[in-house]
């Protein structure tokens, strides 16, 4: 299995008191908030945190893409990226994932994953997301169109990557006469694409295509419906008429191991309940703004409407896992929950994120310290 | 009095129409919240009237086609609309997002149409004075914004959305969205022709809209060539509705103005 140490980068300096009387700790939380002196604290030390982890023997490390939040301090994620691979040798290095259709020009991500593919002889991992509802609020993209935009915004990608220049695209959503990537990217035919996701069926139909086989990596979701989401791609695959492997199925959850169950939900449990709540709150008119899925996708949603984090009600320690949105507790049980999931999908791909919410900079390493110890020989050996 | 209800085919598309009275063609252009109900403002307008009130495509009971992707478009198919039907001699009456539909068809082509109302009309931006963000908005804030008298709202509240008007709801906001998400409520190749809109019109506002600030009436004001301005004390930004007599009167004598 390959293990990737995911991180999303909370400002956590946070004032989440003052935080919580505004509507939304996205779009709408005045960056009076953020203090540049302390942003700049949390930027040396999540970096830090990410190189160490080479060293610890991770297979890759990941950011991701999140504007005008608290929850993540990564608008420009290929800018950590890009940091990331001069601090290291080894790793694969994943953006999980850049969102595509919120960019006027799609070449100009083409450019920049090629440049880090070069930069980095060949390591890095390009996770490909629409981005979520908030960020068609702070980029002004048309949600009604972002799957549209999505599709278009990869095939252009690909075309870059792919197609010796000068080419071109001809969308509805982009045209750009000349398409001729200076530089082309260093793996060949491209560097890996990923697909981090909520489960929508469109998306795993889409990814698991023979054409693509993309990996699919469930982020941040209750363990029966990662089973489940996992599940449909196998599914949907083998309809495909094709058997996927392994490294077609991602998991990401936020994991914490101490030496007891008792004592990492102790560790932990504030920590865990401040990025589902402080950090992840906000509106479900954010969160899903109109036309961002389908419509009966959204109906689904406006009934289940309780049932999802940072909308309804407030998630606890002891909620969360037990319903396997977190993996907190010793080693063992850690590592029943993982092998849970292996067994039950063909789990090839983990990602833990070492670091959430408001845990400090000790328990966040120590955290990841003992993960690499304890669980992840077991999880690597072949 | 009641209205009847049809399934017109305009090219491609089925558009759910209702009618009532007779008399001079109204036709009336709903906005973001589709024909939600039949109003006291259409029952009065209807007296002397021949109204016409289609649901939009991509709105309540009409299709939804793929290819009506903006204002303009939908502007477009009206005029097809108005041929089709062969109505002549119209008096367009436009709230908000219709207002701007109305505006759009009227500088490509007023051959058609005798007079237009503009209620509260979206589609033009002044600068420095942005539009209320109705996609921020919660559900019920989004209905107390949408009224100076908030017994209107409470009584829009009161009652729980059926399963088949959650349906309808969900499917206006997708094509809302998608009219007027980006950029935001306005289209920037409009306010540059309205000079075009050579027909007697009449701009009507609340003096409390928390949509579109009554300010924007200035801009429309400016650049409309034969328009006369409204402005409605106490009142939010559907005037048919919150002041429905009121705003029947002053169309009334507007439309009684401008001769046969």
């Amino acid at each position: 299995m390959k293990i990737v140490a995911f991180h999303l980068m909370p400002y956590r300096p946070l004032d989440v008191e003052a935080a919580a009387k505004h509507r939304s700790t996205w779009v709408v939380l005045p960056n009076s908030f953020y203090d540049p002196v302390k942003g700049a604290e949390e930027y040396e030390a999540y970096i830090d945190f990410l190189v160490d982890s080479e060293r610890l023997g991770f297979d890759a490390i990941s950011v991701n893409e999140h504007h005008q939040t608290a929850y993540g301090m990564m608008p420009a994620p290929n800018l950590i990226a890009s940091a990331l691979i001069q601090r290291t040798k080894r790793v694969e290095i994943a953006v999980l994932g850049r969102a595509l259709p919120l960019v006027n020009n799609p070449v100009n991500i083409a450019e920049e994953f090629a440049m880090l593919d070069n930069l980095s002889k060949g390591r890095i991992i390009c996770g490909f997301v629409r981005g979520i509802g908030a960020e068609y609020h702070t980029s002004g993209v048309n949600p009604y169109f972002s799957h549209e935009r999505f599709i278009e915004a990869h095939d252009l990608i690909v075309k870059a990557w792919t197609e010796i220049g000068p080419t071109s695209f001809e969308g509805k959503h982009f045209n750009i006469r000349y398409v001729n990537l200076w530089p082309r990217p260093y793996r060949q035919p491209h560097p890996p694409i990923w697909i981090p996701s909520q489960g929508s069926t469109e998306t795993v139909l889409w990814a698991s295509d023979p054409s693509r086989r993309y990996p699919f990596l469930v982020t941040f979701a209750a363990m029966s419906l990662v089973i489940r989401y996992l599940n449909n791609y196998r599914d949907q695959a083998r309809k495909y008429g094709y058997e996927p492997e392994a490294g077609q199925f991602g998991w990401a959850a936020p994991i914490y191991v101490a030496d007891t169950d008792e004592r990492a939900r102790d560790e932990a449990g504030r920590a865990i309940e401040s990025l589902f709540t402080d950090f992840q709150r906000m509106t479900p008119e954010m969160l899903l703004p109109p036309g961002y899925m389908s419509a009966a996708s959204m109906k689904s949603f406006v009934k289940a409407r309780t049932a999802l984090p940072g909308t309804g009600a407030r998630p606890t320690v002891e909620s969360l896992i037990e319903s396997g949105t977190a993996i907190i507790g010793s080693p063992k049980t850690v590592l029943s929950k993982i092998e849970e999931v292996r067994e039950k999908t063909g789990l090839g791909i983990l990602a833990p994120l070492l670091q959430f919410g408001m845990l400090d900079d000790t328990l966040a390493r120590r955290n990841m310290e003992r993960f690499a110890a304890d669980v992840m020989p077991h999880l690597q050996k072949p | 009095m009641s209205a009847l209800q049809t399934t017109l085919r305009v090219n491609d598309v089925n558009v759910r129409v209702h009618r009532a009275g007779n008399g001079d063609p109204v036709l009336f252009l709903h906005g973001a919240a589709g024909v939600s109900a039949w109003l006291p403002f259409f029952d009065a307008v209807s007296k002397d009237a021949a109204l016409i009130v289609p649901e939009h495509p991509g709105f309540d009971g009409s299709d939804d086609p793929e290819w009506i992707v903006n204002v303009p478009d939908l502007a477009t198919f009206y005029l097809d609309f108005l041929e089709q039907q062969n109505l002549t001699n119209v008096n367009v009456i436009g709230t908000s997002l219709g207002g701007w539909i109305a505006a759009e068809m009227l500088i490509r082509d007023r051959t058609r149409v005798k007079s237009v109302t503009l209620l509260a009309p979206a589609g033009i931006r002044v600068l420095g004075m942005p539009c209320g963000d109705n996609f921020i908005w919660g559900p019920e804030e989004g209905v107390r914004n949408l009224f100076h008298d908030q017994s209107f709202a409470d009584r829009l509240l009161a009652n729980p959305l059926t399963e088949e008007q959650l349906d309808v709801r969900l499917k206006n906001l997708r094509t809302v969205s998608k009219l007027g998400w980006q950029p935001r409520w306005y289209n920037p190749d409009l306010e540059k022709w309205l000079h075009r809109i050579k027909v007697p019109a009449l701009v009507v506002w609340g003096d409390a809209d928390k949509v579109f600030p009554s300010a924007y009436s200035a801009a429309w004001m400016k650049r409309l060539p034969d328009a006369r301005l409204r402005i409605i004390p106490d009142c939010g930004h559907l005037p048919h509705i919150e002041k429905s007599e009121l705003v029947y009167s002053i169309i009334s004598e507007f439309r009684s103005g401008l001769g046969r």
